[in-house]
């Protein structure tokens, strides 16, 4: 593993996963969105939880598409049955939290049964049939009118309390879905799976090879990505009181969450969640000021991030650039000092 | 409603997808790049072809080789000055890249085109062959649309380019040493799509109203079509184009309209799985 470009596929982690820094640095992001509640108003604690949110998800979709390197865009099918399953088994009278755990199964169940199919699959004939189930299950969802209530959507019972308790309660649910998967994703990282899904990224064949069973890892991979997505669908589903086929499956979502991923860096145990809070920050931000131009704002992101910063923000050579900053400073002074 | 009926709407559709996916599947098998930005290509054709009908009073058939010619600079400038850059990356870096391009398109359009649907009235009446009824605009679409397909194969056959594209699909490092210049040959592959998507877009407006929010729904069927069909080849992009044209029409029939899109990509699913080179496709390109 010399230092050429190739090898940043493996060698993600060990720049910062072992640092206590890191660790540190994580517990003062979750404290900081977790204490919002009480240091600010609605709309803060609102962007807190898209954060968690979003930082789970990036965090599962890392499994597949980071450690194994199979490009997924299955995202949004798992969130959106998580809201599905979440939203009929409440409105069916099962109390909540079991509503969510029921969501959190059938997804996984539904990951590893589709996993079996589509990881067969690799390259961009994968990345299509991946996101062609985002469309499938879309259209089976907007056509079962009698279950799902077709492209009007179903209302889903709210939670108890006033906005602002709620709010807190969704908070604290998504923030813990978001380190569930964080411990998920250190587990894999320094576990036996973590090592086989990072062969298979490598090379799937010599990884057969040398006796990983592919296809298990690569389900399972497959399923813990889909899994804390379940949960958030359904968490999600109960949060906004309302969901219909279009908001739960779309297509936009399913790119999104890669790109957060990217952003941090695919592959690294902190990566998604750097990633994640630097992207849904910089969104809000554009919404906030720039509505019309929005999308168009987050493509040039998206170009941005592909062109300059291809490893993800987390696999910048800091001492590197900090270096070359310095060095350049130090010639302009030496070029005023000739003149 | 009587099966021959049935089946010459399949038909007429199906030419419109294949003219729809074949720059898509170009593209695809020459660049290994899946182009996000095609159906926002193909509105746009089919939006420039709107306004220049509606508002210079130009005859849609004539606008549509400046339109064409339109598509092909962008899609040539595009490629060459961000695609290239990456396109020997993994799917995933391509991908989002050209979704990334796809989402600053889409907004440009609907902040200055605006989302309405647009179409351009021919009114040309309705034939009537064998007890079965056809809108002659329809009828005019499908015939633009092999036409441009066919027009396509011969280049991809008979010119200099087209076999130059062809050697770089096969071999790139071979194509190169040939003296091919590979990212020229890239810009104009991928030009070459856009080409052909304007120019689809350009006969869709004719047929049926287009509007910014299908850009998805044509994405849709391009990788439909190409996985049915197989990739990068002229005649597959036909063969996948009618064979869903007629499976939608039939199972519009059958299930009811609001499934023939599932079963399209029901289909797709199953043959991604079963048969990834596609009806037609060759063994090893992929």
């Amino acid at each position: 593993m010399g230092g050429d470009g190739t090898s940043t596929k493996l060698s993600g982690p060990a720049v910062l996963s072992r640092k206590p820094l890191a660790y540190a640095a994580l517990a003062l992001w979750v404290g900081l969105l977790a204490a919002t509640p009480l240091l600010g108003d609605n709309y803060t604690v609102r962007i807190a939880i898209t954060i968690a949110m979003f930082t789970a998800m990036a965090l599962s979709w890392n499994f597949i598409g980071g450690f194994t390197g199979y490009p997924s865009f299955s995202t949004a099918a798992f969130f959106g049955i998580g809201c599905y399953v979440g939203a009929l088994a409440q409105r069916n009278g099962i109390p909540l939290v079991v509503a969510w755990t029921l969501a959190t199964l059938a997804v996984a169940l539904f990951a590893a049964a589709l996993g079996l199919i589509i990881l067969r699959l690799k390259g961009h004939y994968f990345a299509i049939g991946s996101i062609a189930v985002v469309e499938v299950v879309r259209l089976i969802v907007s056509s079962w009118g009698s279950v799902t209530g077709g492209g009007d959507g179903l209302n889903v019972p709210l939670l108890q309390g006033g906005p602002e308790a709620v709010s807190a309660i969704v908070l604290y649910v998504m923030l813990a879905i978001m380190l569930a998967a964080f411990g998920a994703t250190v587990l894999v990282d320094r576990g036996r799976l973590g090592f086989g899904l990072r062969c298979i990224n490598q090379n799937e064949d010599a990884a057969d090879m040398v006796g990983i069973d592919t296809t298990r890892y690569k389900i399972a991979a497959y399923s813990l990505s889909a899994l804390f997505c379940g949960t958030v669908g359904a968490v999600y589903a109960s949060w906004v009181g309302y969901i219909d086929p279009t908001d739960s499956f779309s297509i936009l979502l399913t790119v999104k969450v890669p790109v957060m991923a990217l952003l941090g860096g695919a592959g690294t145990v902190f990566g998604p969640i750097v990633g994640t809070g630097v992207f849904v920050l910089l969104e809000e931000f554009f919404w906030a000021n720039f509505l019309e131009w929005n999308r168009a704002i987050l493509g040039g992101i998206i170009v941005f991030l592909i062109f300059f910063l291809p490893g993800g923000i987390l696999r910048l050579d800091y001492r590197r650039l900090w270096r070359d900053l310095l060095a350049r400073r130090a010639r302009q002074r030496s070029a005023e000092a000739a003149e | 409603m009587d099966i021959l009926q049935i089946l010459v709407n399949g038909i007429v559709l199906g030419a419109l997808y294949a003219c729809i996916a074949v720059g898509f599947s170009l593209v695809w098998g020459v660049l290994n790049v899946i182009n996000m930005l095609h159906g926002s290509f193909i509105i746009l054709g089919g939006y420039l072809t709107f306004f220049a009908w509606f508002y210079l009073g130009l005859n849609p058939i004539l606008v549509l080789p400046a339109v064409a010619l339109v598509l092909y600079l962008l899609g040539f400038a595009l490629q060459y000055l961000f695609i290239n850059k990456v396109v020997t990356a993994p799917v995933l870096t391509t991908l989002t890249l050209t979704f990334g391009l796809d989402m600053i398109l889409y907004n440009l359009m609907t902040v200055y085109f605006t989302a309405t649907p647009r179409r351009v009235t021919l009114d040309l009446g309705i034939v009537e062959f064998l007890g079965v009824v056809t809108p002659v605009d329809r009828l005019l679409g499908m015939g633009l649309a092999l036409l441009l397909t066919a027009l396509l194969y011969l280049v991809m056959r008979g010119s200099t380019i087209g076999r130059a594209i062809v050697a770089v699909r096969m071999d790139r490092q071979a194509a190169a040493l040939m003296g091919i210049r590979v990212n020229r040959i890239y810009a104009i592959t991928f030009g070459i799509g856009a080409l052909m998507a304007g120019a689809a877009g350009a006969v869709f407006a004719m047929v049926f109203p287009v509007t910014t929010n299908l850009t998805g729904v044509f994405l849709g069927k391009a990788f439909v079509i190409c996985v049915i069909g197989g990739l990068g080849s002229v005649p597959g992009a036909l063969v996948g184009g009618l064979a869903l044209g007629v499976i939608e029409s039939f199972a519009g029939f059958l299930l009811g309209p609001q499934h023939a899109i599932t079963v399209g990509f029901v289909l797709m699913l199953i043959l991604l799985v079963v048969r990834p080179t596609g009806l037609v496709g060759v063994k090893g390109y992929e």
